[in-house]
């Protein structure tokens, strides 16, 4: 069966995958909503072609076409998908179901969710094989077992006769993978795989994909709106915009000779290294991503471009032209051969760097332990949770302290007893010099409440769903006694819109008809209604695209220069750490593991897992190099850590420190010159000797 | 006088329905005209599903409602010599200013079928959407702090909700709806516990609202109260002075019973929510402000669970009716010549295989009543599901 | 697992030791007895004699200590009659009071005595229950397998002319009680007078005057599809609408998860991809809800027997609660309240069973 699905005479120098003028829409009950308008690429055999742009632009959908996967409401309206010269678009659907599995292959976003929770890996694996090229099951099985060596996942025995939930996230996308690859396809769709990761499992995912990639041969269509990822892995990329392709071509020619406005845009937002949120801060798009029915004619990006002009960006639809002389790079730019683009970003104000105060908030020896039962059905012996151990430090008064940790680290915990809605097991929280440690929050008084305030994670969940948006942020000031009167307090509710620089009109609205960023600028806005002094930001911006994270970043920077608000920036993304904070405390299964100011934590020394850490995070620099350090495992579970120095299972340096005293002993803190301290074994001169993880190359 | 044909039937049944077609339409006129302001209400106007649901529950809503103009007789009076007497026949004495056939036939003491099934809805009506907005009330209060606090009080109240579910409704029904129970006065007792809840439920609803300003929220908590109090000794008690609240020893004893039975159903609905809903984030945020939990649980929490919530409470009505119904089939708690569906049923299954009109007319309504509910559940859950 | 189950098994005892307590408190009002006492005594007796017949008949200790008594836990009581013979909980009539058990109660195996029946309450629940089985068990054989078939289908693919259709006829089923389709089906195919049956017997396509039996009195000797199918559709109908729709819910939800768009885009063709990657994980949940069923099918039984004169469980139960009879009304409630547990147990295990989410963690 796969040898006839195979044998299509095809030619391997032509592209394998082939869109051209592809247009998708959904339908509802009312109206249609095109989802992507005039799509055209092309993948070569043995490319790796990325897709990139913010959510809803189209890049999911594309992919989706691809295997002819739209669900009800979605249809190809115009275009042809041709895959070794034959057309997609067409196909009936056991001719799809021949092609699917075996000769294009998908992995998705979430692992878990991707594979099937009531049966074995193994069937699941060999299922592929068993239908598609009529292998007996036990041959099925044994590939199956080859092919989870082959994504250097441990002990494949017991991994194909397990169950999804018994693996770990980054071994289930392994798994996934390795699906993937039963039938050796010939084009792989990888739809956000690593987006749901920590960023450590995350690089050792693209190091694997990339290396099979190679390994078999296989075409990649990757799809991210991680502009470093795509460069780490993908030969050539799309950028796309509001449903349409803007700019295509070369990794490398796009990222240094970009010739549309929006990629311009786009890289201009993200925090690379060199950016700085004083002297060198992001420029964010302004305006906001258009809804499908609501785009404007012309130009998409028009609306928000700064070389718009009125009359000819918004007349006729836009064709992508080529750029001459470079590698098949197109843009979808009326103007972009007008454009200087060599020019210097014109307006980028220079703010003042906000003074550093008095301490506001200071933890000793803070420990937080949490018992719970083992076991599925509630009975089983209590473990510990150690979800914070020995936490110590200051932060004063306008700082930006950044806890940096991935998944398990203990970062949210800490929040929660900073906050008072947990209390700490043993050590002392000072909070202006109140002893807040043992202090609930029903029994903190309003001041107290009121000046220590959180910004949330997700903007989806931040604000309840059936209140308007004045009627939350009046609650606020209700509670923490603001204003005498309740026109008062509606005036300084329109005030703190007017703060963070969302119209007055949206005190009406109900949050659902806001954006993303919009709505983490209400929460913004709650957060600051009773004059905080301690912000905890719990990854306020991770959830948001890269466009509006600059914006919403930029506007938490300027509120806290203003009011020497002690902003404490919970994140696991490093670019926008070093973007933005003063000091640096990274954690590592509840134990901070180094600690210092900003230049501190990322110059060498390194603790061995900020080194990790560093060389993790994918950056968006061509002229970046960087010092790829790859970490065995997974991040071990809280419930159950390694004995000795909580890193050791994983460490790199392991071997530098003599007597195995890492699988023994907690190391100690160590305090090197300027205050910058390491909690590691390893000696001073074996620290000094590291070299940085990044680099940029001289031009 | 002649026996109307089937088609005489129908016809003059529409014409008696008039008040029902005339409220139907100037309903669905004026929401469907303004569907798109009225929230999910508007919304169930686009669901083909839901609108034939709610036609039928308002079709039965405005039956109870006109009662009094459509019956063509009295639905007690019993006309002699017209025992059993099928669908169209005349009377055989009609008074001159009074209807003269018997649209659906005569029952077995020859009473107007017709006009009873009419009132039954009322009878109905009357009861099964107020019991289950009780049971409500009494799921919803210890719902929330058991989901939400969760531990030993939820292990408690768990314990009490599963301990009633495993009671087959039919043998609690036995037990509770019995004349030696009203002489003991359970039923008192248990009344004045359950509607306990609805004033609690009100009373935190407004103090956790405005708490921040005291001489508004003693006002508002004032005249709720007051209101509460006076419907509670009225209701639970049969001693309401003024004499507007107030419901029989029998109905009373159906009342709590029905509440009693569908409490935990809605109690483990909530339950389950409040699990749910509690890890948002924006329940953290009131955490975070130092919201007290009550105001957090009705304000924050339990808004964001009205969907599903409505949906069970249509369904529910439609399973209260069908308990009703079953407790007028067993003749328990209603007076023998109630014209309600269940114990019209139960007359009428005596005959049934000679006669069976007298039943079929009690059942088809109740079916259509229940299947009206269930239909408008489905259109609600449908559109409730596309925000 | 262990731990689980013996955990389990304590809550459900103690569930039906407060279950019983209820029941036996509720049928041992004094009301209750009070006509109890007329009833055995005379109806015209005063109230002191009341009182005197209640207190030499045990009645007169605390609910609690009869319950403990009624359960065997506590000893029965005794005493002596007007005339000087000794009486008392155990003691046969006549028997000799030194050979008499010091317990006789539920856990002894002694159910008491029907008032109704004049026979041992054991005796009168065994007979029923075995009617009853036979109802159950055609109901379960009808209703589960057709109630799972329409749900899957309906759910594989939803909105399609199949789901709408099977969803339609599943809405209007579970909008009927037993009580209003006992009655449709009387008179749409076991009335001589209206129906289907005045037509096919004047026809002559049948030998009687009706289709199938309006009862089912002669089931209890001698079960035929023509005295047995009414009684069994009425209870499952209800049954088949609810669980379908479980099932549906279920299926839909399968249907649109990861995981089937995973094995759908391996290649996996539609009939494979429901039988073997959907079936399992849409079964789980509608599991749970056929064994929660079971105190709503009691229900139907009791309406059915009473409605089709089927003299089973259901029956029993009504004949006892409408005539005031105690100890029989105690025995079937424990007989309920224990199987309406036991499927509870059987529904958790079950749910942990299929579930290797949950089993192996």
């Amino acid at each position: 069966m796969s040898d006839t699905a195979k044998d299509t005479g095809w030619d391997p120098s032509k592209p394998i995958l082939e869109i051209n003028n592809l247009s998708i829409s959904f339908f509802t009950r009312l109206r249609e909503i095109p989802a992507v308008m005039d799509f055209s690429c092309s993948v070569m055999a043995g490319e790796a072609m990325g897709l990139v742009g913010e959510s809803g632009c189209g890049k999911s959908t594309v992919a989706l076409a691809v295997m002819r996967e739209l669900g009800k409401n979605g249809k190809i309206t115009a275009g042809t998908i041709k895959f070794k010269g034959r057309d997609l678009t067409n196909m009936n659907q056991e001719e799809l179901r021949q092609i699917r599995g075996s000769e294009i292959a998908m992995i998705y976003q979430e692992p878990m969710a991707s594979l099937n929770p009531a049966m074995k890996i193994g069937a699941q694996l060999a299922e592929v094989p068993m239908i598609h090229s009529g292998m007996s099951k036990e041959d099925a099985w044994k590939l199956a077992r080859q092919i989870v060596a082959d994504v250097r996942l441990p002990d494949p025995d017991r991994i194909v006769n397990a169950y999804p939930h018994q693996l770990s996230g980054g071994q289930q996308q392994r798994i996934v993978i390795a699906m993937a690859l039963m039938a050796k396809p010939a084009l792989l769709i990888l739809d956000e795989p690593t987006t749901a990761l920590d960023v450590t499992v995350e690089a050792g995912i693209v190091d694997l994909v990339k290396d099979l990639g190679e390994k078999y041969g296989t075409s990649m269509l990757f799809i991210s709106h991680n502009l470093g990822l795509i460069m780490d892995v993908c030969d050539r990329l799309c950028v796309m915009y509001s449903g349409e392709a803007v700019e295509t071509g070369n990794v490398v020619q796009v990222f240094d000779k970009m010739r549309h406005p929006y990629t311009q845009a786009l890289f201009r937002s993200i925090p690379l290294p060199g950016a700085d949120k004083n002297s060198r801060p992001l420029i964010s798009i302004p305006g906001n991503f258009p809804l499908p029915h609501e785009r404007p004619q012309g130009c998409n990006f028009g609306p928000r471009c700064d070389y718009f002009q009125d009359g000819r960006c918004n007349g006729t639809d836009i064709p992508m032209s080529e750029v001459p002389g470079d590698d098949r790079h197109a843009s979808r730019c009326l103007r972009w051969t007008e454009i200087d683009w060599a020019a210097p970003i014109a307006k980028r104000e220079v703010k003042q760097k906000a003074e550093i105060g008095k301490v506001v908030l200071k933890m000793e020896d803070l420990k937080k332990y949490y018992s719970v039962s083992s076991g599925a059905f509630g009975g089983g012996a209590k473990k510990v949770v150690k979800a914070n151990e020995t936490l110590s430090f200051e932060a004063r008064e306008g700082e930006t302290l950044a806890i940096v940790g991935e998944s398990g680290c203990g970062k949210s915990t800490f929040a929660k007893v900073l906050m008072g809605l947990e209390t700490a097991t043993s050590g002392s929280i000072m909070l202006f010099d109140e002893n807040v440690q043992s202090t609930p929050i029903q029994k903190r008084n309003t001041d107290m409440v009121s000046s220590v305030q959180m910004v949330f994670q997700n903007p989806f969940d931040t604000l309840n769903p059936s209140m308007t948006v004045g009627r939350q942020i009046i609650r606020a000031l209700e509670i923490f006694k603001q204003g005498k009167s309740d026109e008062e307090r509606h005036n300084r509710m329109l005030e703190l819109l007017d703060l963070v620089k969302l119209p007055r009109a949206f005190a009406e609205r109900m949050p659902r008809q806001l954006s993303g960023g919009q709505k983490q600028r209400v929460g913004i806005a709650r957060a600051f209604a009773g004059g905080a002094k301690v912000v905890v930001a719990d990854e306020p911006v991770s959830a948001l695209d890269v466009s509006v994270q600059a914006a919403v970043t930029d506007l938490l920077m300027d509120i806290q220069r203003e009011n020497k608000t002690t902003l404490l920036f919970i994140s696991h993304d490093l670019s926008i750490v070093r973007y933005l904070s003063d000091r640096v405390m990274v954690m590592y299964l509840g134990h901070v593991v180094e600690m210092g100011t900003t230049d501190q934590v990322f110059q060498p020394p390194y603790h061995p897992y900020t080194e990790a850490l560093l060389s993790a995070v994918p950056i968006a620099d061509t002229k970046v190099i960087r010092k790829r350090i790859v970490l065995e495992g997974d991040i071990p579970s809280a419930m159950n850590p390694p004995p000795g120095c909580p890193f050791q299972t994983r460490c790199r340096w392991k071997s530098q420190v003599p007597g195995g005293l890492c699988d023994r002993e907690m190391p100690p803190m160590q305090t090197l010159e300027g205050g910058h301290q390491i909690k590691c074994h390893l000696s001073v001169e074996v620290l000094n000797s590291m070299e940085p993880v990044i680099k940029i190359a001289a031009e | 006088m002649e026996p109307l044909s089937w088609g005489q039937i129908l016809l003059a049944a529409l014409q008696q329905f008039l008040p029902v077609w005339v409220a139907l339409i100037v309903t669905f006129a004026l929401s469907i005209r303004y569907k798109r302001k009225l929230a999910l209400y508007g919304k169930l106007f686009d669901s083909p599903v839901g609108m034939i649901g709610f036609a039928i529950v308002m079709f039965w809503v405005f039956t109870a409602f006109f009662a009094d103009w459509i019956i063509t007789m009295d639905p007690l009076a019993q006309f002699s010599g017209s025992k059993n007497a099928v669908p169209g026949s005349a009377l055989t004495a009609p008074d001159p200013d009074a209807y003269t056939h018997f649209l659906l036939g005569a029952d077995h003491v020859a009473r107007d079928v017709f006009s009873r099934m009419v009132m039954g809805a009322r009878e109905v009506l009357k009861i099964a959407p107020a019991a289950t907005l009780f049971a409500f009330m009494v799921g919803i209060t210890l719902g929330l702090p058991a989901g939400y606090v969760g531990g030993k009080l939820d292990t408690v109240i768990s314990f009490i909700a599963n301990l009633v579910l495993a009671f087959p409704v039919i043998l609690l029904f036995y037990l509770l709806v019995t004349p030696e129970i009203i002489v003991i006065g359970i039923p008192t007792y248990m009344a004045a516990i359950l509607f306990l809840f609805p004033i609690f439920f009100i009373g935190i609803l407004i103090n956790s609202r405005y708490f921040t300003n005291p001489p508004q929220r003693n006002l508002y908590l004032g005249i709720a109260m007051a209101i509460c109090v006076w419907a509670y000794i009225g209701l639970a008690f049969n001693a309401d002075p003024l004499g507007v609240w107030g419901m029989s020893p029998n109905l009373l004893n159906v009342f709590v019973s029905v509440v009693f039975v569908n409490s935990p159903g809605v109690f483990r609905i909530v339950r389950g929510m409040v699990m749910d809903i509690k890890t948002r984030d924006y329940v953290a945020a009131g955490q975070t402000r130092g919201e007290g939990a009550w105001y957090i649980m009705l304000w924050e929490i339990l808004p964001n669970a009205r969907g599903p919530l409505i949906v069970d409470f249509c369904l529910r009505i439609g399973y209260t009716t069908i308990l009703l119904g079953t407790l007028g089939f067993f003749g328990l708690g209603v007076s023998p010549e109630s014209p309600d569906w269940g114990s019209t049923i139960n007359y009428g299954r005596k005959l049934l295989a000679m006669v069976p009109h007298p039943a079929l007319a009690p059942a088809l309504a109740l079916m259509s009543l229940v299947l009206g509910l269930n239909l408008l559940a489905d259109g609600l859950r449908e559109e409730s599901l596309k925000d | 697992m262990l731990k689980f189950v013996i955990k389990r098994l304590f809550v459900m005892l103690l569930t039906a030791f407060a279950l019983t307590f209820i029941v036996f408190w509720l049928t041992n009002l004094p009301p209750n007895l009070e006509k109890l006492a007329k009833s055995e005594a005379g109806t015209r007796i005063s109230d002191a004699e009341v009182g005197t017949w209640l207190s030499e008949n045990g009645y007169d200790s605390s609910p609690l200590n009869r319950y403990g008594q009624w359960l065997g836990l506590l000893p029965g009581w005794t005493g002596t009659a007007q005339n000087g013979t000794p009486t008392g909980r155990c003691l046969e009539k006549d028997a000799d009071p030194a050979t008499a058990p010091r317990f006789c109660g539920l856990l002894q195996g002694d159910w008491g005595q029907s008032s109704v029946f004049k026979l041992p309450v054991s005796q009168v629940i065994g007979r029923s229950l075995s009617l009853t089985g036979w109802l159950m068990f055609a109901v379960m054989a009808v209703m589960v397998p057709t109630a799972l078939f329409l749900g899957v289908l309906s759910g594989m693919r939803e909105g399609s002319r199949t789901d709408r259709l099977l969803s339609a006829f599943s809405i209007a089923s579970t909008a009927t009680p037993e009580y209003v389709s006992g009655v449709v089906f009387i008179a749409l195919l076991a009335s001589p007078m209206s129906g289907l049956s005045p037509f096919l017997s004047g026809a002559g396509w049948i030998e009687g005057r009706t289709l199938f039996m309006g009862t089912a009195t002669s089931a209890m000797e001698d079960i035929n599809f023509w005295n047995f199918a009414l009684p069994v559709m009425t209870i499952a109908l209800y049954g088949i609408g609810y669980i379908a729709r479980m099932t549906r819910a279920s299926m839909t939800e399968v249907m649109t998860a990861q995981y089937i768009r995973t094995a759908r885009l391996k290649g996996v063709g539609f009939r494979q991809v429901v039988v073997r990657h959907a079936l399992r994980n849409a079964l789980i949940a509608p599991f749970t809800v056929i064994m929660l069923q079971f105190p709503w099918l009691l229900n139907g039984v009791v309406i059915v027997e009473t409605l089709y004169n089927y003299k089973g469980f259901g029956w029993t139960l009504v004949q006892a609660a409408g005539n005031n009879d105690i100890e029989l009304l105690l025995g079937c409630s424990v007989v309920a309240v224990v199987l309406v547990l036991i499927t509870q147990l059987i529904s958790d295990i079950g749910y942990v069973f299929l579930n290797p989410r949950i089993r192996l963690s």
